[in-house]
């Protein structure tokens, strides 16, 4: 039975924001992959982009069209097939990069990691839902959320990419922190944390280690990551206040931007459209979060509510680190720019999030 | 009224939601105020620096790891050499620079020009090779004119040095410049153009090891693209260095002997599979290589009817002729078709399918067993050996054996070479398998194919007691200072199917093959070492085509020797292919001995042997 209210309170304010800054994305990419000098070997990629932009849109459209209630039972399973992809990936996948993050299957090619950040906010939607509390959660009950966001991070870490690891823990910690702890038991989790940073330095690879010193200090790796964080500046900084045009940028045409229809993708928008452009992506983007956070303040459902901040929380990180890193703000981490960099996994991520966050919109009345 | 998530008027519910916001809003502010900070107040410093693009990364090129055998002789180094680059950019007048360049160099202007223009996929201020390892007389001219020539650099490389030119080129290999699509492919993110990557032997399977990472300055330039400052530098990781297991002096020896004829040779540890010495004759000498080989040199060695740059050790493939029996010796004794004390008459030929198949000695050899038939390397016998076996399990021992697949040795285009069956004769020619045929597979003639290092494992094999060891070419990888990075384990690739017994009946024939008073393979004996081998001689036109006495050098058959030493406990096991050299026993016999005793006199026993050996030694003194 088709329940009319759905198209009542179908949220077009969120859809009609995800087409903007999906088509900024699809601009800015075009931008990046065509300043080469011709033949650009890359505009491939821009065709590429458009077919994921509109794969990316049924994607939203499966995401909305089913009670996402269902995804309270279904959080496990998804949350287990994740993490079988994962160790997949570790055993079967291809290296690119000195990591292995893809599985191939057949003509597809995806990165799992992408999925398991979904998987977690479920399952953690799924755990808090239950047991809510105005008095916070202690260590005790803690213990098994944690769990469960410890084991995907570890796969991803084993990987390796540090960036999606990092990015996960902040999703569970945002999360978690959302519904509240008890005071003694944060205490105590912090203090826990301290003594474990040693220990996590430890074990990280040469060149995250070298990462992250990048990130303390860019004159560590001038070559490497600290080069790209200069020209990332230089690109940004020389935009100025109304920037150089559209498909005008210089850093980007001379090839000094690494991965610049990926992670470096804001440093082109932003030398091309300036301040102005720049700071009304930041707009756009603060708008697609406090949108998210009000979706989870009108749901009366608990999973509802849970399941929207984490989404939404996904989605602000990775706006936080990726610009972030951009200006030198934060380290050098593959991090995507949702709905702007290049890529297919993290198209269809993105597609997924707004989709869910849709459904939860939608199906506000439901529990009136 | 603990359940608090979905009461929405819980005012405790509220203010989670409104701290959540103002976190979000924070961050973002904090994410504003630094876009301000770099497009408003640094905005004119950047728009600078991207104007010039003053910002520029100079790479700093790794040293590539050094090529040593496996007593740490060096076989590969390198040495400075100087490159003339060009950066257009900088330049202001193209034209009239390199104009004046043209004069020192000794290169049309036009030439120059073109270099220029055919690199005007990359951008203008990066710089474009235009001459390298120009002579230091050419580097003074050029230096002292440095004022007149904005835009010129002389940046010192360093360049491959092959000690040893034409020595085991075939193994070492050489380097080549990289090219536009490989540089766009992705895989060398750290290399640029006017590179060199290894193309040939081991410089290029070993290349990740051999490489290094490059390091580099960034500096800011000013606009004539002089360095103003350094603003920080990376030192280069120079590649690591490369432990062969082949022999230096074994090597050379083993080119020494096949010197003048067309051919190759192999030794290999029976005990491990390290190959001692690998040579392919004619050679190359890899030093012309080095600053980019000349077309016409190139399309020489090309050219040349005896295949240079082909390495007949593993690409070559040969019929395999009568060391092939050793395969039927050990297919028909296993498969009981004859024991050691079954024999079939040999009177020079055997008539078969309206056919004389005949033996190469003509008048017969009489009654001869399996130990005979080998010495004496009696073909009669083995025809009569194959038509009990059929062919298909010949086939199977063959190919149990290592033949008919690659090896695995770590070099490229190795060859498969060829074990028929019947149907893979079938599939290949859409005809069933002729009886006949097998009678020329029995003898390694027919559709066989096999390399000098597939025969030279097959001789190692039989050695050892019939463990099949994957051939290994490199030792260790060791890094500048000597710490030992990666250490090749030995790796077996199979047994042989072969029972004690069935094993020493065909090391017997070996051993009396070279031993013997009536042996094929006398001219590969030696006074106080041991060898057990197997002649062979393979028809490049049949037999029965070749009429009489003469034919031309080029329809000679091939000379086939293997071996191994000492038939005790083997430790090398040789085998030589000389092309149209005729008799395995002649041609191929007395190098495969002198290989032999280079290396065994040069190392005697406990040497290199296991640890009890060099106790034992020890012991009785």
């Amino acid at each position: 039975m088709f329940d009319r209210r759905l198209i009542h309170y179908f949220d077009w304010g969120l859809l009609g924001l995800a087409i903007v800054l999906g088509s900024i994305g699809l601009a800015s990419v075009y931008s990046a992959v065509t300043a080469d000098p011709p033949p650009a070997p890359l505009k491939v990629l821009f065709y590429k982009q458009i077919v994921w932009f509109c794969i990316g849109l049924l994607v939203m459209v499966a995401a909305f069209s089913f009670n996402y209630r269902l995804l309270e039972r279904w959080a496990h399973p998804v949350y287990i097939g994740c993490v079988l992809m994962l160790l997949g990936v570790i055993v079967f996948g291809k290296l690119a990069g000195g990591s292995r993050r893809w599985l191939i299957l057949g003509p597809l090619h995806f990165q799992p990691s992408e999925m398991i950040k979904i998987a977690v906010v479920l399952v953690l939607a799924k755990y808090y839902s239950k047991d809510a509390s105005a008095r916070g959660f202690t260590l005790k009950e803690l213990a098994r959320p944690m769990l469960l966001a410890i084991l995907p991070v570890g796969l991803i870490v084993m990987q390796p990419d540090l960036g999606t690891a990092g990015l996960v823990t902040l999703i569970a910690v945002t999360i978690t922190l959302f519904v509240k702890v008890e005071r003694r038991s944060l205490l105590t989790l912090l203090a826990g944390c301290m003594a474990v940073v040693p220990v996590v330095w430890f074990m990280l690879k040469d060149y995250q280690k070298r990462r992250i010193l990048t990130f303390l200090n860019p004159d560590h790796d001038p070559l490497g990551s600290g080069y790209h964080i200069i020209q990332s500046k230089i690109a940004i900084g020389s935009g100025m206040i109304t920037g150089k045009g559209y498909l005008q940028g210089t850093q980007n045409g001379l090839s000094f931007l690494p991965e610049e229809h990926t992670d470096f993708i804001f440093s082109i928008l932003a030398e091309e459209w300036g301040l102005v452009g720049s700071a009304l992506l930041l707009f756009l983007f603060i708008v697609l979060i406090l949108w998210g956070v009000s979706i989870a303040h009108r749901c009366r459902d608990p999973f509802g509510t849970i399941l929207a901040i984490g989404l939404t929380s996904l989605f602000f990180w990775q706006v936080i680190i990726n610009i972030g890193m951009t200006m030198g703000l934060m380290p050098v981490v593959g991090v995507p720019l949702p709905f702007i960099s290049y890529g297919g996994s993290s198209t269809i991520t993105v597609a997924i999030c707004v989709g869910l966050l849709m459904n939860v919109s939608m199906r506000r009345f439901m529990l009136e | 009224m603990d359940r608090y998530v979905n009461t929405l008027d819980s005012e405790w519910y509220k203010q989670r939601i409104v701290g959540a916001s103002i976190c979000a809003l924070v961050a973002f502010v904090a994410l504003f105020v630094r876009l301000i900070y770099l497009q408003v107040v640094l905005g004119e410093e950047y728009q600078r620096l991207s104007v010039n693009n003053s910002i520029r990364l100079q790479i700093v090129d790794p040293p590539r790891g050094l090529i040593l055998d496996r007593n740490g002789m060096k076989l590969a180094e390198n040495r400075p050499s100087f490159d003339v680059s060009f950066t257009p950019k900088d330049a202001g007048d193209t034209g009239r620079v390199l104009g004046d360049l043209s004069v020192h160099l000794e290169i049309p202007s036009d030439d120059l020009l073109g270099r220029v223009k055919n690199s005007k996929g990359l951008a203008a201020f990066k710089p474009v090779l235009l001459k390298q390892d120009i002579g230091r007389d050419v580097l003074a001219v050029v230096e002292a004119r440095k004022v007149d020539l904005p835009g010129v650099q002389v940046n010192v490389r360093l360049r491959r040095n092959y000690l040893y030119g034409t020595s085991a080129s075939h193994v070492i290999g050489y380097l080549g410049e990289i090219n536009t699509e490989e540089l766009k492919g992705g895989g060398f993110p750290s290399l640029r153009g006017g590179d060199y990557i290894g193309r040939f032997g081991v410089e290029r399977t070993y290349e990740a090891f051999l490489r290094g990472e490059p390091g580099g300055r960034q500096v800011e330039v000013n606009a004539n693209g002089q360095v103003m400052r350094v603003l920080s530098t990376v030192a280069a990781r120079p590649g690591q260095n490369v432990f062969l297991t082949i022999d230096r002096e074994l090597q050379q020896k083993t080119e020494e002997l096949l010197e003048g004829v067309v051919g190759a040779a192999v030794a290999v540890d029976p005990q491990n599979g390290h190959v001692l010495s690998l040579a392919s004759s004619p050679s190359f000498n890899q030093n012309s290589f080095v600053s980019g080989i000349a077309a016409d040199s190139w399309e020489s060695l090309l050219a040349n009817p005896f295949r240079p740059m082909e390495n007949k050790a593993i690409q070559g493939e040969y019929p395999p002729g009568s060391t092939f029996k050793i395969i039927t010796a050990i297919a028909g004794l296993e498969e009981k078709v004859i024991d050691e004390t079954t024999t079939f008459d040999c009177a020079g030929s055997l008539p078969f399918g309206g056919r004389d198949f005949r033996c190469w000695k003509k008048e017969g050899h009489g009654r001869v067993d399996i130990r005979r038939a080998l010495t004496e390397s009696c073909d009669v016998f083995f025809y009569r050996v194959g038509q009990r076996l059929g062919v298909d399990r010949l086939a199977w021992y063959a190919k149990a054996c290592g033949l008919g697949a690659r090896t695995g040795i770590a070099l490229d285009q190795e060859a498969r070479g060829l074990i028929p069956s019947s149907v893979w004769k079938k599939k290949r020619f859409g005809v069933p398998w002729q009886e006949g045929e097998t009678l020329s597979v029995a003898i390694g003639q027919g559709y066989d194919l096999t390399t000098p290092l597939q025969m030279a494992l097959v001789a190692a094999s039989v050695g050892n007691g019939g463990t099949r060891y994957r051939p290994l070419i490199l030792d260790r990888v060791e890094t500048m200072e000597g710490e030992v990075v990666y250490q090749n384990l030995t790796q077996v690739a199979g047994k042989i199917p072969a029972s004690p017994r069935t094993l020493s009946i065909v090391q017997q024939g070996l051993w009396s093959a070279v031993n013997g008073e009536r042996g094929t393979a006398s001219r590969a004996r030696l006074k106080d070492i041991e060898v057990a081998g197997k002649t062979g001689t393979s028809q490049v036109i049949g037999r029965k085509e070749s009429g009489e006495d003469y034919l031309p050098p080029h329809l000679r058959p091939h000379a086939w020797f293997v071996c191994y030493a000492p038939a005790g406990s083997p430790r090398v096991a040789v085998a030589v292919l000389i092309e149209n050299g005729e008799h395995g026993s002649s041609a191929a016999g007395p190098i495969a001995r002198e290989m032999v005793k280079t290396y065994l006199r040069k190392t005697p026993a406990g040497e290199r042997g296991s640890k009890d050996a060099v106790q034992v030694l020890a012991g009785n003194g």
